[in-house]
């Protein structure tokens, strides 16, 4: 039958993987050309036989075949078709299938767009992802198989998961994973460059685009799961500092780190060993994230109830990418490119700052996500850290980043002076201190912290776009160059996302109430009056629907219907919030639990939510800065074979 | 010593100094917020502090769950098999918040002997155990059927 089709191309895609890893290994040591040729040939064969594989796991969800397990658990006959593609990922067998699938595509990429990079390189580039792709379609085939059959073959399927009957979760786990799986280029081009002894720094130029590819579908795939926990789970939240999104969020961190130490590396050579550790850990905290999933060992809303031979293998494959790594560091590195001097005021001072606060970042996160484990492992009771541990660090440690940010971008490479920096900056840096105190003044409620990271939004803005009109003024033509737009526009994204999470942690009224049918509540100007409910009928849900009218004064803003559902297959409850979404607020209803019998009176919950839009509107920004400067032309130009290393170069680039 | 030597080792020293108050920061944030869990049979057998925030985890008993007339407050037991707590919470319990759900709650002891919630946690999926909810009930000789 079809469905063994999958198996047997994910068994093929296993043999293609091991030639990919070992053939053109092989060829680049001995010099052999057909062997170093293989690479491009497996890489596509690889991506061909995974689309394969995934598409039959999809077309079995299509024409509902309950005979295989998987789709038994996470369907059912009664689910709409485009939930049933969103479906296949739905659950741990299937999302791996996509991680992998997506490491395909990123493998096949390289091999398609790369071919301008000298052969050798090239080839140990593909073969370390060759490897890569080994250990998970080992971890698939050996403890995860999404093929597995059920003898005798179920009638009527389990359903979705109701929380993932939902929009936010066909786009958000491919555009994650496009981020997490991504990372896995920056680090076979730094391990390619390890094992060749890479004495240029072009290796960090030809990692450039791929690594801001990655990073910026992180960015976006991140923004993305915190809007639907906010509109989904119905408790207006936005981030909850789970272990799981602590898990996507370290890659980033790093991630965002490496790209700035990327462009030092690439324009000066200096931090290139630091570059190189960067880009070997934003890939293992990647999988150290999908360790933290798929083991269990956390308690975390995304957990599912798995097995722990599939923590142990991962936890194996882990030690194996990360020790393997470090060693080749630790053996490598020293002989790797120095880099040129610079002066304490310069700009490689400022990303120095930036490279700092970050790792920093991700080494606390880091913490308070695996202290629990350390804890329990010792003995010493079962703990769990609470968001103000990691919201009070994030606080201290943007203070440096924010102050440095604007600054940065006006510094010379090399050598700057603070008398000329501090010229530069004094307009917009006066400005944001007007618009911080205006912003207070009219909303004394704010207090100082969420003053201070207002005018610090402010202050990332207009720095940034201040920089760019000085710029345009000098060199007095409209064209700005691709790089420093893109700069602009994700650094602008910072600033968007501070203004917006300033306002809104302490702007924001929310209420839990008892309401009955005719009742009314006052909130931040608003009236918010509940007309009742009444049953509706969706495809394989029942719900009950409350209507709310908002109005403000005498205009009625909106109507509002919330609904709580219960799922007909597995009887799930869930809550659907309606929210009024606006640039500068969002209203935001949804209902509890029925408190009487009759259904008359209802737990309620209101929120009135100022500018939460701007922090997923700052996501945006930067996703877009990322794969605008991913797009530049300087990455496409052919590189020379051998770039003239110019560690002493005198001439500055702005 | 040259200038250049010098002056990295300045910038050296500002990064540890940094680093340095970073984790002691970090460390007592960290201790500050660690919130420990708890099962029933702790809380009998240890005479927890009381006014001291922790993570109550175990099953909501039968028929316990009782709401006021007026408000959003409602009482419920939580059992470990063992023992049980009595939990006080005013608001609104989660979608999968049921009588024999494994759940958590965040919150106090209250001098009276009960416990003070101002969260409560059910997971997402009916089928998944808190795995200190699972450990709680293994200790306490509870055997779940489906587990």
């Amino acid at each position: 039958m079809t469905v063994e089709l999958g198996q047997v191309s994910l068994l093929a895609a296993l043999l293609t993987a091991l030639t990919l890893g070992l053939i053109p290994m092989i060829g680049t040591y001995t010099g052999n050309r057909r062997f170093i040729a293989v690479s491009t040939t497996a890489a596509l064969i690889q991506c061909l036989l995974l689309i394969i594989s995934f598409g039959i796991l999809t077309s079995a969800f299509v024409v509902q075949d309950f005979s295989v397990e998987y789709v038994a658990r996470n369907s059912n006959s009664l689910l709409p078709m485009h939930y049933r593609f969103s479906a296949v990922w739905s659950a741990h067998e299937g999302s791996l299938l996509l991680w992998e699938l997506i490491l395909a595509v990123w493998i096949a990429a390289v091999a398609l767009f790369s071919k301008r990079l000298p052969e050798i390189f090239r080839a140990r580039v593909l073969a370390v992802l060759g490897w890569i792709s080994v250990g998970f379609l080992l971890f698939i085939i050996l403890t995860s198989n999404p093929f597995g059959r059920l003898i005798p073959s179920a009638v009527e399927g389990l359903d979705l998961n109701p929380l993932l009957q939902d929009f936010g979760l066909i786009i958000h786990p491919p555009l994650l994973y496009m981020g997490y799986v991504g990372f896995s280029v920056a680090f076979a081009f730094a391990v390619a460059a390890l094992l060749g002894g890479e004495v240029s720094r072009d290796w960090v130029r030809w990692s450039r685009p791929w690594t801001l590819i990655a990073w910026a579908f992180l960015t976006i795939g991140i923004a993305l799961g915190s809007w639907w926990a906010y509109y989904e789970l119905g408790w207006g939240g936005y981030w909850f500092w789970d272990p799981v999104e602590n898990a996507s969020f370290m890659p980033w961190l790093v991630g965002t780190a490496l790209i700035h130490s990327q462009a030092v590396t690439e324009k000066r050579g200096a931090f290139g060993n630091w570059t190189l550790l960067l880009a070997l850990s934003a890939f293992s905290l990647s999988l150290l994230g999908t360790f933290l999933v798929r083991s269990g060992v956390l308690t975390s809303v995304h957990a599912f109830a798995s097995d722990p031979t599939r923590g142990i293998f991962i936890l194996a494959y882990l030690a194996v990418v990360v020790g393997g790594s470090l060693t080749l560091y630790a053996a490598r590195a020293p002989k790797m490119i120095q880099g040129g001097g610079f002066a304490g005021m310069s700009r490689e001072t400022f990303l120095l700052v930036n490279n700092l606060v970050f790792t920093v970042m991700a080494a606390m996160v880091l913490t308070g996500t695996l202290y629990p484990l350390l804890i329990d492992a010792i003995g010493a009771g079962k703990i769990s850290v609470g968001p103000p541990y990691f919201g009070l660090l994030f606080t201290w440690l943007l203070v440096p980043m924010v102050l440095a940010l604007p600054i940065g971008i006006y510094s010379r490479w090399q050598e700057d002076t603070a008398s000329r920096l501090i010229g530069m900056v004094r307009w917009p840096l006066l400005a944001s201190l007007a618009i911080g105190t205006v912003v207070w003044v009219m909303q004394p409620t704010l207090g100082f912290v969420s003053a201070a990271g207002v005018t610090g939004g402010a202050w990332v803005i207009l720095g940034s776009l201040f920089y760019v009109g000085q710029f345009q003024f000098k060199k007095k033509s409209l064209k700005i160059p691709g790089s420093i737009l893109a700069m602009t526009i994700a650094h602008m994204g910072l600033g968007v996302f501070l203004v917006g999470l300033s306002l809104t942690s302490t702007l924001s009224d929310e209420k839990h109430l008892r309401m009955e049918a005719g009742d009314k509540y006052q909130m931040s100007g608003y009236t918010f009056e509940f007309l009742g409910t009444k049953i509706v009928q969706g495809p394989n849900y029942t719900a009950n629907e409350g209507e709310f009218i908002v109005s403000k004064g005498d205009e009625e803003i909106t109507r509002l219907y919330p609904q709580k559902r219960e799922y007909a297959q597995r009887g799930n409850m869930m809550t659907e919030a309606a929210i009024d979404p606006g640039f500068t607020r969002d209203l935001y209803v949804s209902l509890g639990e029925p408190l009487d019998q009759s259904g008359q009176a209802w737990a309620v919950r209101v929120y009135h939510k100022p500018f939460i839009r701007w922090i997923w509107l700052g996501a945006i920004f930067m996703m877009t800065g990322g794969l605008l400067a991913a797009a530049n032309k300087r990455y496409r130009r052919k590189m020379p074979a051998k770039a003239p290393v110019k560690t002493e170069a005198k001439e500055v680039t702005a | 010593m040259t200038p250049t030597r010098k002056r990295r080792l300045i910038g050296v020293l500002v990064i540890i100094i940094g680093v340095g108050i970073a984790a002691v920061v970090a460390m007592s944030a960290l201790n500050e917020n660690m919130l420990f869990f708890v099962s029933p049979t702790d809380v009998e057998e240890q005479s927890l502090p009381v006014g001291k925030r922790f993570r109550l985890g175990g099953l909501v008993a039968a028929e316990s769950v009782s709401r006021a007339e007026d408000s959003l407050a409602v009482t419920f037991v939580v059992t470990d098999g063992a023992h049980s707590v009595d939990v006080r919470f005013d608001g609104i319990l989660p979608d999968l918040f049921r009588e024999g759900q494994g759940i958590i709650a965040l919150g106090e002891m209250k001098p009276d002997g009960h416990f003070e919630a101002d969260e409560v946690l059910a997971k997402h999926d009916e089928n998944y155990m808190p795995p200190e909810v699972a450990d709680a009930l293994e200790k306490a000789g509870h055997v779940e059927s489906e587990q």
